[in-house]
């Protein structure tokens, strides 16, 4: 590690990237610690792909400055593509080639010999259980199978930070689950891995450290435990019998359990923080003696909806059209 | 999927800073030999190359032969060298309308996170095509064998078929620049075909020029296409390398130092 000039893996500091008047990344700051996963938790268009595409090299930052192992996103390109590998969001291999052709032309790409690249090419395949697709076209290969080619197209290098951008979205559980798993191995071996995603749970699962992101801020940035305390470990959420009862609930709650509840109207619903389990059980009391009858009652576990309305005061809306100044003052709040 | 055999290293090797010429070659061969597998996957890319000569060269022989030159025999020295370079030189606009759907694949973002050098994928192209030309025009001449063409020219032929794949590899570069800059593959090639269709038509590569209204004629005349097809017919047929040779290899050899800079330029920009 000699040429690691920074105790850092990524070191982020004001990142900022517009599209005409949108501030698709607004000043973000990050810290990634060598050898760990870091979870990039925002809705769509949060910016998170845009952040990656900045620390990779593949969009020139408009402000702020961005180091990866010490080195400079902008005027050390050649150094960074040594140092990290990419699967976007979108598959990046080519599509009317096979597998192993995809491989084999990465790995030369990367100065492998033919046979060696073919070597390592086959190691991967085997190692993401592709080796009976191994000559198949990839526009034949299911989405599952494209998403853990490319994750093994960016492994040839073995290069010591990944960045993958959603690298479950789409897959099934299982799939998924094996995806986790590949995730952890490659932690185990020593690389970094900076990883976006939309819930929670994954970044919960995978993540010693994770940032949310909205509207190209970071609002929140902790452990899981720390964003989970934030939003209570969990939350309740109960259906009334009578729509016109739901302030009666929402003062219930405020009182025994002393979180704030949001209502959806139409359903009579409402969904309520949760800390303390214990309570539960005075709060349906109360609602009991209140005369207030229940058609339904859950328990769920935080979503990145929560963790959003928490934070930043509105949901995790996907829609990139209102100001973003606006999000900063809720931020600031 | 198992464990993954990665002993992460953080660079064993020495972090470089630049990519050497040999590296810069290596890796544009090996875009090209990208572009050789995808063609086992998508031959109808090739078709051009291909059918074109196989198909037209019979048949613009058989259909012109008699009413220009008076018989098929008599009409190809003048035909093959003109239907090669309407072939090789239209087939060049491909190099456009690939690189601008293959900037847009995702595999290209892939390109740009290695470690490679960035005028590779652009030089791949360009390599994968002066193929494309050679097959082109070798399959030309061998068709002209097959309806009865024997030139004269001997080891000239060579040259011809070298000087018709080096023009349509420097007008590669400008569909190139097109490819780099317009929005879609179709546009490149609507503008490509809207430049070169009357192009090699109002030439002297089918007809005589003193066949043509004398206005067309003057353009005719002027028409670099001309000047290449002449070039040309002068090399395969009489072995001569004459004006129109090194006028030819002029107005490719300014296409290129006027071009290539301005295409790498704007390549570099958006790669
Ligand atoms: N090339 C581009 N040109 C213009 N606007 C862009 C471009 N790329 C991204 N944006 C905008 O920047 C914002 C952030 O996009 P980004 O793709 O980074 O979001 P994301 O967090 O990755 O979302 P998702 O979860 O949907 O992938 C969005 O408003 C998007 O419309
Ligand atoms: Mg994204």
């Amino acid at each position: 590690m000699s040429d690691t000039k920074s105790e850092w893996a990524i070191e982020a500091d004001g990142l900022v990237k517009t599209f005409g008047s949108n501030r698709a990344v607004d000043g973000v700051d990050l810290r990634v610690k060598p050898g760990t996963v870091y979870g990039v938790l925002g809705p769509n268009g949060a910016g998170k792909t845009t952040t990656i595409s900045m620390l990779a090299t593949l969009l020139r930052p408009d402000g702020g400055s961005a180091r990866i192992f010490g080195h400079d996103v902008v005027h050390e390109q050649h150094v960074i593509r040594q140092l990290i590998g990419v699967t976007g969001q979108y598959a990046s291999v080519d599509e009317k080639i096979s597998g192993i052709e995809n491989l084999i032309v990465f790995g030369r790409l990367l100065g492998l010999s033919h046979k060696a690249a073919k070597r390592k090419g086959e190691e991967l395949l085997e190692a993401f259980d592709l080796a009976d697709a191994a000559k198949r076209p990839v526009d034949k290969y299911s989405g599952g199978m494209r998403r853990r080619l490319d994750l093994a197209s960016s492994l040839i290098a073995q290069p010591p930070l990944i960045f993958l951008d959603e690298p479950t979205t789409g897959l099934d559980p299982r799939t998924r689950g094996q995806m986790w798993d590949v995730i952890r191995g490659l932690v185990t071996s020593g690389s970094t891995v900076l990883l976006t995603t939309q819930y929670l749970d994954e970044a919960d699962q995978l993540a010693s450290r994770i940032a949310v992101i909205d509207r190209g801020h970071v609002v929140a940035e902790g452990t899981a435990d720390d964003l989970k305390g934030l939003v209570g470990t969990a939350s309740l959420l109960l259906r009334l019998a009578d729509p016109e009862q739901t302030e009666a609930a929402v003062t219930s709650i405020h009182q025994v359990l002393g979180s704030t509840a949001t209502v959806t109207p139409e359903a009579a619903r409402l969904t309520a923080p949760m800390s303390d389990p214990e309570r539960v059980t005075d709060l349906l009391i109360r609602l009991r003696e209140q005369g207030i009858r229940l058609t339904e009652m859950s328990v769920q576990k935080p979503t990145l909806d929560e963790v959003f309305l928490t934070i930043t005061g509105h949901g995790a809306s996907t829609d990139d059209a209102e100001a973003s100044d606006d999000a900063k003052e809720k931020v600031s709040a | 999927m198992t464990a993954i055999p990665l002993p992460a290293k953080l660079q064993s090797t020495e972090l470089r800073t630049h990519v050497s010429v040999r590296e810069t070659v290596s890796q544009s061969l090996t875009m090209a030999f990208r572009a050789l597998l995808r063609l086992r996957r998508t031959p109808e890319q090739w078709f051009d190359v291909v059918l074109q000569p196989i198909i037209f060269t019979p048949m613009f022989a058989f259909i012109f032969g008699g009413a220009i030159a008076g018989g098929v025999e008599a009409y190809l020295p003048m035909l093959i060298p003109g239907i090669l370079v309407q072939t090789v030189v239209t087939t060049s606009i491909v190099t456009g309308t690939t690189l601008r759907e293959d900037m847009e694949k995702g595999v290209f973002d892939r390109f740009r996170t290695m470690p490679i050098a960035r005028i590779a994928p652009l030089a791949g192209a360009l390599l994968t095509d002066s193929i494309r030309y050679a097959i082109a025009t070798a399959l030309t001449f061998l068709m002209g064998w097959i309806v009865g063409w024997r030139p004269e020219g001997g080891w000239a032929l060579l040259l011809a078929a070298l000087l018709v794949i080096f023009t349509a590899w420097a007008l590669s570069w400008v569909w190139a620049l097109l490819g780099v800059l317009a929005r879609t593959a179709g546009a490149v090639q609507g503008i490509g075909l809207m430049i070169l269709f009357p192009l090699t038509f109002l030439s002297n590569a089918y007809v005589p020029i003193d066949t043509l209204p004398e206005w067309l004629g003057v353009f005719a005349e002027w028409n670099p296409i001309s000047h290449l097809v002449t070039a040309t017919r002068e090399l395969a047929n009489a072995g001569t390398v004459g004006t129109e040779f090194w006028v030819t290899l002029a107005g490719a050899a300014v296409i290129v130092a006027v071009f290539a800079p301005l295409t790498v330029r704007a390549y570099m920009r958006k790669a």
